[in-house]
């Protein structure tokens, strides 16, 4: 843990100060391959049988958690390997949902099209928030990232001749074939696990490394000769595009978007997932979007305080496991292994 | 051309509210380099204190002190109980007093409900006044001269007392001033409380003429962060320049641009980012 007293240094270094936090570091791998192997074959069975043993309600759920659990994923592409945490992408997530209702409802275009528009939106919107934020690190990308968001969300509010306003936009996107449940639950499973793909492979690319690199110091790779704004510049844009496609995706699920889909609450909880599953361990926003999801639900069943809930979440999980679940699990496994050798 | 001078009054007088509230951000962001996004809840909350005040004394100054103390009062308690374990981390403080924003919104629908307030004023400041040709509202006119008041007493503070020129100390280096043998911590928490009370006071003023409502905290949250990213960490001069701006944007911006306008008021902000990522008044060490 850092003294109280350190985080005086420049802007920049307190970029990389923060890189040291227990929020943006990678925890250490645990498992052998072959261990997780098998538990990647438990996870898939388990997800192929969900509509078959829970139809209806809980397979919605899964579903929601799908989506969910690829907006956290690409969040945690900035923030648990760039270093640089967002709470912008509620916002970008949201556009796309906008763009693909406002092409179908009120242009009467094919949700493809719609699709491709929504997704084109919002990496165009991740390339300006981009561009303005990948200057600042630390709170002060948060703070910009946040003021950016709400720019998006006070436009979705007041443009009402094309927004709807407070009341939204609503309509049926999804094309016919995919109305029967199974059939949309396994669309979206392989569309989500073909993101997840992508961006596991992003991460782990030379790409990827270069992106820890800066979290960890963004001096030291700039005297290396690595252009760290590009870099930042097309990480943050990359990370848009799959939040912008988990967005599309929310449409063909939700067939209604409002001003709270791209509110900063949508952000917060995005991020909340990626902290619960652990920042930078990327699986983690699985394990982040089930529990909320999960939780909200059963929340919502006894009390209308879920935001309570969230907010005493936040805190809780701020002050006793920063690195979140599958990161504490990490630790605790590490400690028992090494324990176990010693 | 008079509607013109009655908007230029109306965004000066936003402005003067919005330098309340900021100040006290600026103070907290400046000196202890916490992002409270908890300030908007805390507003919020003094609002509805002051409301409960007002109704039982029928005094608007009582109302000012109680959410003044109330507030200040939770910012202890959030200094103290929860921000201190998480202490030099100040990603997790952000994320901390974004969780507590939750909480404390919520409790405040909770007690209030979903329906808006306006707090009483006294009966001296009600109804209009003539200057020239302009009639304006009292009240407003008030509150620009009570944040011209606090910018005077803060900037007094800040240059004339020796807690002032510990935060000034301890903006520019804390740790040097903690291995001068000055409990900083103690700075920290007085200026953690005096933050907050501005952000209550402000409550009370801004729920007399924009109502207290539910989302109220983050309207009031995202115009004060505005006001200190365009101003710059920590400077009183950057919160008061940064306040104008934003005041004057926000109700032009609604005039004339009534669907765009926050774009009116961010489109600027985040231009001048580009050129200045510190803000205007803003340093790095």
């Amino acid at each position: 843990m850092r003294p109280p007293l350190s985080m005086r240094e420049p802007l920049e270094e307190v970029g990389d100060a923060l890189a040291d936090d227990a929020l943006t570091r990678t925890p250490p791998r645990v498992m052998s391959s072959r261990a997780r192997l098998i538990v990647a074959i438990a996870c898939v069975a388990l997800l192929v049988a969900v509509p078959f043993v829970v139809p209806g309600y809980k397979t919605s759920l899964v579903i929601e958690t799908l989506i969910f659990a690829t907006l956290a994923m690409s969040i945690d592409l900035l923030a648990g390997y760039a270093g640089r945490v967002s709470l912008g992408h509620g916002a970008i997530f949201g556009i796309a949902t906008y763009v693909v209702l406002y092409h179908v409802t009120t242009g009467g275009g094919s949700p493809w099209v719609a699709m491709l528009l929504g997704v084109a939106a919002a990496t165009v919107a991740a390339v300006v928030f981009a561009l303005l934020a990948i200057r600042t690190s630390g709170v002060y990308f948060l703070l910009l990232t946040l003021a950016l968001g709400m720019i998006v969300w006070g436009m979705c509010l007041r443009w009402t001749s094309v927004t709807g306003g407070e009341n939204g936009l609503r309509g049926t996107v999804a094309p016919a074939w995919l109305a029967a449940q199974p059939v949309f639950y396994f669309f979206i499973l392989i569309a989500t696990s073909l993101m997840t793909w992508l961006m596991w492979r992003f991460a782990h690319s030379p790409f990827g490394l270069t992106l820890q690199g800066i979290r960890e110091s963004e001096s030291r790779m700039r005297t290396l000769g690595y252009n760290v704004p590009l870099h930042l510049f097309i990480g943050f844009t990359v990370s848009g595009f799959f939040a912008g496609l988990a967005g599309t995706l929310y449409a063909f699920f939700n067939s209604f978007v409002s001003p709270s889909t791209v509110a900063l609450a949508q952000s917060v909880e995005g991020l909340l997932m990626v902290i619960v599953g652990g920042v930078g361990t990327l699986f983690g926003g699985l394990v982040g979007a089930a529990v909320i999801i999960a939780l909200e639900n059963l929340v919502s069943f006894y009390t209308e305080r879920w935001p309570m809930v969230l907010g005493f979440m936040f805190i809780v999980t701020m002050i006793f496991a920063p690195e979140g679940l599958l990161g504490f699990a990490r630790t605790l496994l590490a400690r028992r292994g090494a324990e176990h050798r010693s | 051309m008079s509607m013109t001078v009655f908007q230029a009054m109306n965004g000066a007088t936003f402005a003067a509210l919005l330098f309340i509230v900021a100040s006290g951000f600026t103070l907290i962001f400046g000196l202890m380099r916490i992002v409270n996004l908890a300030h908007g809840a805390l507003y919020l909350m003094g609002g509805y204190f002051g409301l409960v005040v007002a109704h039982r004394t029928d005094s608007f100054t009582l109302a000012l002190a109680a959410a003044a103390l109330a507030v200040a009062a939770i910012g202890f308690g959030t200094y103290t109980l929860l921000l201190r374990f998480v202490g030099g981390n100040v990603l997790r403080q952000v994320l901390l007093t974004l969780g507590l924003a939750l909480v404390l919104d919520d409790l405040a629908l909770v007690i209030w409900g979903g329906d808006a307030f306006t707090v009483p004023i006294p009966e001296a400041l009600r109804g209009p006044v003539q200057v020239g040709s302009l009639v304006y509202p009292k009240y407003r006119l008030f509150l620009l001269l009570f944040s011209v008041a606090v910018f005077i007493g803060l900037a007094l503070l800040l240059r004339h007392t020796r807690l002032g020129a510990l935060i000034r100390a301890g903006v520019d280096d804390a740790e040097m001033v903690d291995a001068m043998g000055i409990d900083i911590q103690r700075v920290f928490v007085y200026t953690f409380m005096l933050g907050a009370a501005l952000a209550g006071i402000g409550g009370v003023l801004g729920g007399a003429f924009l109502t207290l409502y539910p989302t109220a905290d983050s309207d009031i949250l995202v115009f004060s962060l505005a006001v200190v990213i365009i101003g710059g960490r920590g400077s009183l001069a950057g919160t008061a320049i940064g306040s104008l701006f934003v005041g004057m944007l926000a109700t032009f911006g609604q005039v004339w641009f009534p669907e765009l306008a926050y774009f009116v008021i961010f489109g600027p902000m985040a231009l001048l980012l580009a050129f200045r990522p510190l803000g205007l008044f803003g340093r790095t060490a």
